[in-house]
């Protein structure tokens, strides 16, 4: 193209950006047709909402209909000055602390346990736990509630032995990061430990018969080899783990929601933020402050996000 | 005895071969200790994930009372189930097989949507170089680690601009972004498809659109495999976002049916005095047919996929 280009008269000076974007466009016209589809939705259903909550953030909806910026940052104000603000934050506190460490580690140990000596047992194993994902959301919930019933669960020989006699003894507010703690661990355990051994059977084989042959046992295999190389993935899950247990909402609102749970009244009606934000929007009517509190809790995520991609670089972009 | 003689295999190993040899197989170089604790600690996370879906099979055959008398893993009776089945099909007038309808509907439009966005997406931005290219990876970068309930209220106030709030788009078309498909097929095709086919088959003429149904779809079945399966998992067991964007009950899915289900009846507590305006007269065993209505159709898929996750295509998207 270029070579015909020289061989022939130049243009005159003026056409030349017109022609070049022209053939630019015509170059890449067949690219955009492909990416369109996906940018709209991602305009629509990704970047549309952040936008638009970001809009409604400083809108006064005192009147019911919004007038935007008519609120300067009181929205935001009041999300702080919310009596719950503190608590909810609290309550998604100890249960990240207690959810995410324990939660990586178990995983890890597992699918470590697992991948060490694969066989017949230990895949009809992962198989096991994988499938234990398929329990979630609502109904996982409910599994739970029936699984820390003193007078019906399989496990009410650990639950009497432990002094418990009722639900109520079981699931209060004290014990409540811990419960969403193994809700957690048992619906999504499952797939990290597939992902983690996934991670694990990708180890080169030489390195680790290299150390074979140096006299490494099994355990110090894992302690110096197979730890340091699934590093990034240990962190990735971190992130992801992270990002989306600060936005816990479906098992305290089942939890907490109806009356005829038998554990309604030991569980606040309003226990994670996302819950708060949610109530803001439909108990309150303020959607100004929703929209700053789900501000707040995406860019607590986002801030994940950004850390994850610029911290490790593990996330490839070629060029 | 000669060495020949212990390499022959119609010889049978004696007791102690035999011995060594399942000592090798299973204890291996992890040590006697090492191989009690591994063992106890995979077979006591058997336990805890095993026993609470046994459980859950077993309670659709007990009645309320049975559930307190009997041990907590016995079997009631087939009865019971039929029982159990034939009270929530006929409650509310079969609005369960309505929600089912509306779950499979809903998976199964939000699962085309998205694909349909998300792999001609992938496949360009792999193999073609256009201003925006890397903005577009950016985005997808930060919005594919973004959990999707952070969107949810931003997204209600947004479907209720354009009027979609409670009505069965607000469930699918929100499906239809997939940015973590998107992310996958890129990853795919960037270290899958050798540049040299698309450039061969573009000097005999094929165009763009033709060079992607007939060269890049047909290899990528297993990418397919594994993002139906993430797709499908998410879209099957969506609650916060019809929760919020939905308030007519002919329009919930599953788990919204479900949670409706049991704040509407007597099932979870069937013994107590309910609040007023709570049907009774439903048990426990309700619940239980109702939970494995939602979890087998995902259990099946579990099965299917698991080789797909395990195969490493998540772990190939991230630099090891």
């Amino acid at each position: 193209m270029t070579n015909q280009m020289a061989s022939l008269p130049l243009p005159p000076l003026t056409n030349k950006p017109r022609t070049s974007r022209l053939s630019r466009w015509r170059r890449h016209g067949v690219s955009y047709l492909f990416v369109l589809p996906y940018f709209l939705v991602m305009l629509a259903f990704g970047l549309g909402p952040g936008l638009y909550a970001l809009l409604l953030s400083f809108a006064d909806f005192s009147t019911g209909l919004p007038k935007y910026f008519g609120a300067g940052f009181s929205n935001y104000l009041a999300v702080f000055k919310e009596f719950r603000f503190t608590f909810t934050f609290a309550n998604i506190g100890k249960f990240l602390a207690i959810s995410v460490p324990l939660g990586i580690a178990m995983v890890i140990i597992l699918a470590i346990l697992l991948q060490m000596r694969p066989g017949r047992l230990t895949t009809a194993l992962r198989t096991l736990y994988f499938i234990s994902g398929a329990v979630t959301g609502p109904i996982l919930v409910l599994v739970v509630i029936f699984m820390l019933d003193p007078s019906i669960s399989p496990f009410q020989a650990l639950l009497k032995g432990m002094g418990f006699k009722l639900t109520n003894d079981v699931i209060y507010p004290g014990s409540l990061p811990i419960i969403f703690t193994l809700m957690g661990f048992f619906a999504g355990a499952g797939m990290w430990i597939a992902i983690q051994y996934g991670a694990l059977e990708a180890i080169s084989t030489e390195v680790l018969e290299a150390a074979t042959m140096d006299g490494c046992n099994a355990w110090q295999k894992v302690l110096h080899i197979k730890l340091p190389l699934i590093r990034p993935y240990i962190i990735y899950q971190f992130i992801l783990i992270f990002a989306g247990n600060v936005q816990l909402f479906v098992e305290p609102q089942i939890l907490g929601g109806g009356n005829n749970l038998g554990v309604g009244g030991n569980v606040p009606t309003v226990w994670s933020p996302n819950q708060l934000a949610y109530n803001f929007a439909f108990e309150m009517g303020n959607f100004g402050a929703t929209s700053a509190l789900s501000l707040i809790l995406l860019v607590i995520g986002l801030g994940a996000a950004y850390l994850i991609i610029r911290w490790t670089g593990f996330f490839k972009i070629e060029d | 005895m000669s060495q020949i003689d212990t390499l022959r295999p119609d010889k049978r190993p004696t007791l102690l071969q035999r011995w060594g040899r399942f000592w090798v197989r299973t204890v291996g170089d992890t040590g006697i200790l090492g191989f009690g604790l591994r063992w106890g600690v995979l077979l006591l996370f058997a336990a805890y994930f095993f026993i609470p879906m046994l459980w859950l099979v077993l309670a659709t055959s007990k009645s309320a009372p049975q559930l307190l008398e009997l041990p907590p893993l016995a079997f009631g009776s087939f009865q019971r189930i039929q029982e159990a089945w034939q009270r929530i099909i006929e409650y509310q007038n079969g609005e369960v097989l309505q929600w089912a309808f509306n779950s499979i509907r809903y998976t199964a439009f939000g699962l085309a949507l998205s694909l349909a966005c998300c792999i001609p997406a992938g496949y360009i931005l792999a193999i073609a170089r256009f201003p925006g290219r890397r903005l577009l990876l950016w985005l997808t970068l930060i919005t594919m680690l973004l959990p999707p309930s952070a969107l949810v209220l931003p997204m209600f106030m947004e479907l209720n601009l354009v009027h979609l709030i409670n009505t069965p788009w607000s469930v699918i078309l929100p499906a239809a972004f997939f940015p973590f498909g998107t992310y996958l097929t890129y990853i795919y095709y960037a270290s899958s498809l050798p540049r040299d086919l698309l450039d061969a088959a573009r000097v005999d003429g094929c165009s763009e659109v033709k060079l992607f149904r007939h060269i890049a779809l047909p290899l990528a079945t297993p990418l397919l495999g594994l993002l139906a399966f993430i797709n499908f998992n998410t879209n099957w067991n969506n609650f916060f976002g019809p929760y919020v964007f939905l308030n007519d009950d002919r329009l919930f899915n599953l788990p919204v049916g479900l949670q409706q289900f049991v704040a509407a009846t007597s099932a979870l507590r069937p013994g107590f005095n309910p609040s007023p305006g709570v049907m009774v007269g439903y048990q426990q065993a309700e619940i239980a047919v109702f939970g494995l209505l939602m979890i087998v159709p995902v259990a099946i898929v579990f099965l299917i996929a698991q080789r797909y996750v395990v195969g490493g295509a998540f772990t190939g998207s991230i630099k090891g």
